[in-house]
């Protein structure tokens, strides 16, 4: 993999109190991308108390004693600059766009509220009811959403991420300042953030700005602990089926427990990657190939690995029938597939293909600079390290077909996965 | 040589080079070493207002059928060339236009070029393809038949433009997709693949030889002239009305719109500022402060404006539980209407003029991004000064021109609306 342009000097760094530093420069466009990403997400949630990574995230908006309700915001459009944040299963993730001058500025405000957030009941009330339209209009109005939260439920027999990152409408209604408080202090600190920052700057600025903001914010000694319940092994695979009225379309969904680059021994997600893409990414893959093309019982048919992740993750086979194909067929095509993929190694051109797309993704991923932060971001907060994202597209290269068949073997077994049907009112059994 | 890009340079009209090739296509340029990638964006004039009476998802069709087969590769062998060399290829079709997106590593340039040659000039368009790609539509279709927001945009389309060819579904109907055959596909492609129509726009590690060589290989071979049928002014309709689609969901999402101003009118930088005041932004905007923020009636409450080539309106959306939609419409309302009746604040539109100034740069930070903002810029017929003068002309907009860019806008905050669930006390 030869470039004549060499991958960006990404440097990694750590202030005393333990906040980590990831610096990616990129030298195109005056402007930066600022992140900082907390290792606490949807699947630390105390019992009881779901959605609440996800509510605090909506909180973290209302303001400091120095920086009252608004001011951020209403500095960071000043400035032009763009903001938002996200929770998933394993972080939470604030960040701005906005023109390289100012990153200083917006430094000083997110280190403010990593310690000094002021909530009242003013403004936790109302954005309780913000977060319970958001579910009712990300879940509740859409019945692909509604399986699709099921299958993740029935997947994970005892570890949370069975549990929705915005949590379950009963329990959000039921959250309150005090509980979104006690979150925050667990949580939000030094030891357990991490700050990336890509684009128009040089590691030495960043670094010395990070002193004086983040720098400033007194370490508790060490970070919070995550203990979650695990997987313990799965012998039953699951069928689950939802039928409404809204349905039109029916769609098939299957959801394998699998390793994540974090749990698997070294080169398994990488192998995953490969495995995943030869057999469903994209339109020369094999349940593509076989379904859409030769057989004709699809649509469309894919398939999709997530990672990273703290815990074990998930791979997806999803598909589309053709019309008059019953799920149940599609189903048995979808088997016969994966059986038929099961036999014998992959072969060399399919294999090549794939390495050469994922590894082409990772030259592609340099044209952004907030992708490549999110990419290095994700990956830290859920345990990898700056080498181990680095070093990706090289470990890629290094799979064989006799890993692919391997992993395959090993985790495309339906004992640990769940199938979802989504289905129109009258074929409901 | 990384002359393109560099932010001591104030001009970023300056950056852009006008290339014409040999065979006299016209593209921009910007050129950039730092990544060892070229990013293509072009469109042909066109698109969904083209399509045959009662057949509308003819552009799109075609747009899907590109990559199917072209040239000598059938339509398996063109993706694995694709995956091959790592091809990133992509068309679609909006109402005005039929567009692609092209992106390869250097290395790969010439394969990728001339896949992209063969798509655009020898796609098979054969009909085992064509069957696929109409399944691939229908299934869409239905897929949000009954989705919420689906059904309120669709029922604003067909009522706004009730009788003018953007009325009709851009992907096509469930019922009219059967009747779409391969002469309409073909006759779309020789009345739309023409050199008239087409803008071009290539960022990153090329120069501007090379490009020109490959703008006459890609596109030199498509005929000089299209043949575009005219479309009427579309003038928006039902304002006033407020449409109801009665979906059994717990929250309503409610689509909202009037006619706004063409872009080349006097004062349409200035409505770009006061929609911003109203419904851009994410934390800042009335509609977001008063919805979202104040009431927490729904996460997310927007109105901007959309122009296509023959029309031109404000259009925003919110959803929110069924019990309170009324209550969603009726803050909304008084919003436009005071800001028609009074204008903004002071600050409202210093901070409007501020943001739109500074957050410009980001347009501007990936290959891609230049290249999608350079093919739309030359869409609009602008000139590459166009880059620098946006952000004075911004600047430039006072208070009076924003007072009255509100009045023309905003008028007496009539909307036509359109709603999918079951609200309550809602007419």
């Amino acid at each position: 993999m030869a470039e004549h342009n060499p991958a960006p000097q990404i440097v990694h760094s750590r202030l005393d109190n333990g906040m980590e530093i990831v610096v990616i420069p990129d030298h195109r466009a005056p402007v930066v991308t600022h992140m900082v990403w907390y290792r606490n997400g949807s699947a630390d949630d105390p019992p009881l108390k779901s959605g609440i990574a996800h509510f605090l995230e909506h909180l973290m908006f209302k303001g400091t004693a120095k920086h009252p309700k608004g001011q951020f915001q209403q500095l960071i459009a000043d400035l032009g600059g763009q903001e938002n944040a996200f929770t998933s299963y394993d972080y939470t993730s604030y960040f701005q766009r906005l023109p390289r001058e100012h990153l200083a500025t917006c430094m000083e405000y997110e280190a403010d509220r990593m310690r000094n957030l002021v909530l009242t009941d003013e403004v936790v009330a109302p954005e309780r009811d913000v977060v319970l339209e958001e579910r009712r209009m990300r879940t509740d109005s859409d019945p692909q959403a509604e399986l699709s939260e099921a299958v993740q439920a029935a997947l994970f027999q005892h570890h949370p991420y069975g549990e929705p990152v915005i949590g379950w409408a009963h329990e959000i209604e039921t959250l309150n300042r005090a509980d979104a408080l006690a979150y925050y202090q667990r949580f939000y600190t030094p030891e357990n953030a991490i700050l990336i920052v890509a684009g128009d700057v040089t590691p030495q600025e960043v670094e010395t700005l990070a002193r004086e903001t983040y720098g400033a914010i007194p370490a508790r000694g060490a970070a919070p602990v995550r203990t979650r319940p695990q997987e313990p092994p799965q012998r039953a695979h699951r069928l689950v089926s939802l039928a409404d009225e809204k349905v039109e379309q029916p769609a098939f969904e299957r959801c394998y427990l699998a390793p994540s680059a974090v749990t698997a021994p070294a080169g398994e997600a990488e192998a995953l990657e490969v495995m995943t893409h030869v057999l469903g990414g994209g339109q020369t893959s094999r349940l593509y190939r076989t379904l859409v093309h030769e057989r004709q019982v699809a649509v469309a048919a894919g398939a999709y690995y997530m990672t990273p992740s703290v815990d074990m993750t998930r791979l997806w086979v999803y598909g589309v029938p053709a019309p008059s194909v019953s799920l149940e067929e599609f189903g048995a095509a979808v088997d016969a597939v994966i059986a038929d993929f099961l036999k014998a190694p992959v072969s060399e051109n399919e294999l090549n293909r794939s390495r050469n797309r994922l590894i082409a993704d990772s030259i592609y991923a340099r044209d952004n600079q907030t992708s490549l932060a999110h990419w290095y971001g994700a990956a830290l907060a859920c345990g990898e390290t700056v080498a181990d994202v680095a070093g990706w597209a090289e470990r890629i290269e290094k799979v064989t077909a006799e890993d692919v068949l391997r992993v395959a073997r090993r985790w495309l077994d339906k004992r640990s996965a769940v199938t979802g049907y989504l289905m129109p009112q009258e074929q409901a059994a | 040589m990384n002359k393109a890009l560099s932010r001591n340079e104030a001009s970023r009209a300056g950056r852009v080079q006008i290339v014409r090739s040999p065979g006299g296509v016209l593209a921009w340029l910007v050129e950039d070493y730092a990544v060892p990638l070229v990013a293509l964006d072009f469109s042909f004039r066109g698109g969904a207002a083209q399509d045959p009476a009662g057949k509308p998802g003819v552009a799109t069709m075609l747009a899907g059928l590109l990559d199917e087969g072209a040239g000598p590769y059938d339509a398996n062998a063109f993706h694995e060339a694709l995956d091959e060399e790592a091809v990133h290829l992509g068309f679609g079709a909006d109402r005005d236009h039929i567009a692609g997106h092209f992106q390869t590593l250097t290395r790969n340039a010439d394969r990728a070029f001339e896949l992209l040659r063969l798509a655009l000039n020898e796609a098979h368009l054969e009909q085992g393809a064509i069957d696929r790609v109409r399944a691939q539509l229908t299934a869409g279709l239905k897929r949000e038949a009954k989705d919420p927001d689906s059904v309120a945009g669709r029922l604003f389309r067909e009522t706004a433009y009730a009788g003018h060819p953007y009325g009709a579904p851009t992907r096509g109907a469930i019922e009219s997709l059967p009747s779409i055959t391969r002469e309409d596909l073909v006759a779309a492609r020789v009345a739309q693949f023409a050199r008239d129509g087409l803008v071009v726009a290539a960022v990153g590690a090329i120069d501007a030889r090379e490009l020109a060589t490959r703008l006459d290989a890609v596109f030199g071979a498509l005929p000089a002239k299209g043949m575009l049928k005219d479309v009427a002014p579309a003038t928006m309709q039902g304002v006033g009305r407020r449409i109801v689609s009665e979906i059994d969901v717990p929250q309503s999402t409610i689509r909202f719109g009037r006619p706004a101003l063409e872009k080349d009118d006097p004062d349409y930088m200035a409505s770009v500022v006061v929609m911003h005041i109203l419904g851009g932004g994410a934390f800042t905007a009335r509609l977001f402060r008063e919805v979202r923020e104040k009431r927490g009636l729904a996460y997310s409450a927007y109105a901007g404006l959309q122009n296509y080539d023959r029309a031109a309106m404000l259009a925003g959306s919110t959803s929110t539980k069924n019990e309170r939609a009324a209550e969603s419409l009726a803050v909304i309302e008084e919003q436009i209407r005071d800001l028609s009746a009074h204008g903004p604040t002071q600050e409202e539109l210093d901070k409007a003029k501020k943001f739109l100034i500074g957050s410009y740069d980001l347009r501007f930070d990936t290959s891609t991004k230049i290249a999608a903002n350079l093919a739309h810029l030359q869409r609009e017929g602008r000139a590459p000064s166009y880059l620098d003068e946006r952000n004075r002309m911004i600047a430039n907009v006072t208070m009076e021109d924003a007072k009255r860019a509100a009045q023309r806008v905003l008028g007496d905050g009539a909307l036509l609306v359109t709603v999918a669930g079951r609200p309550a006390d809602m007419a």
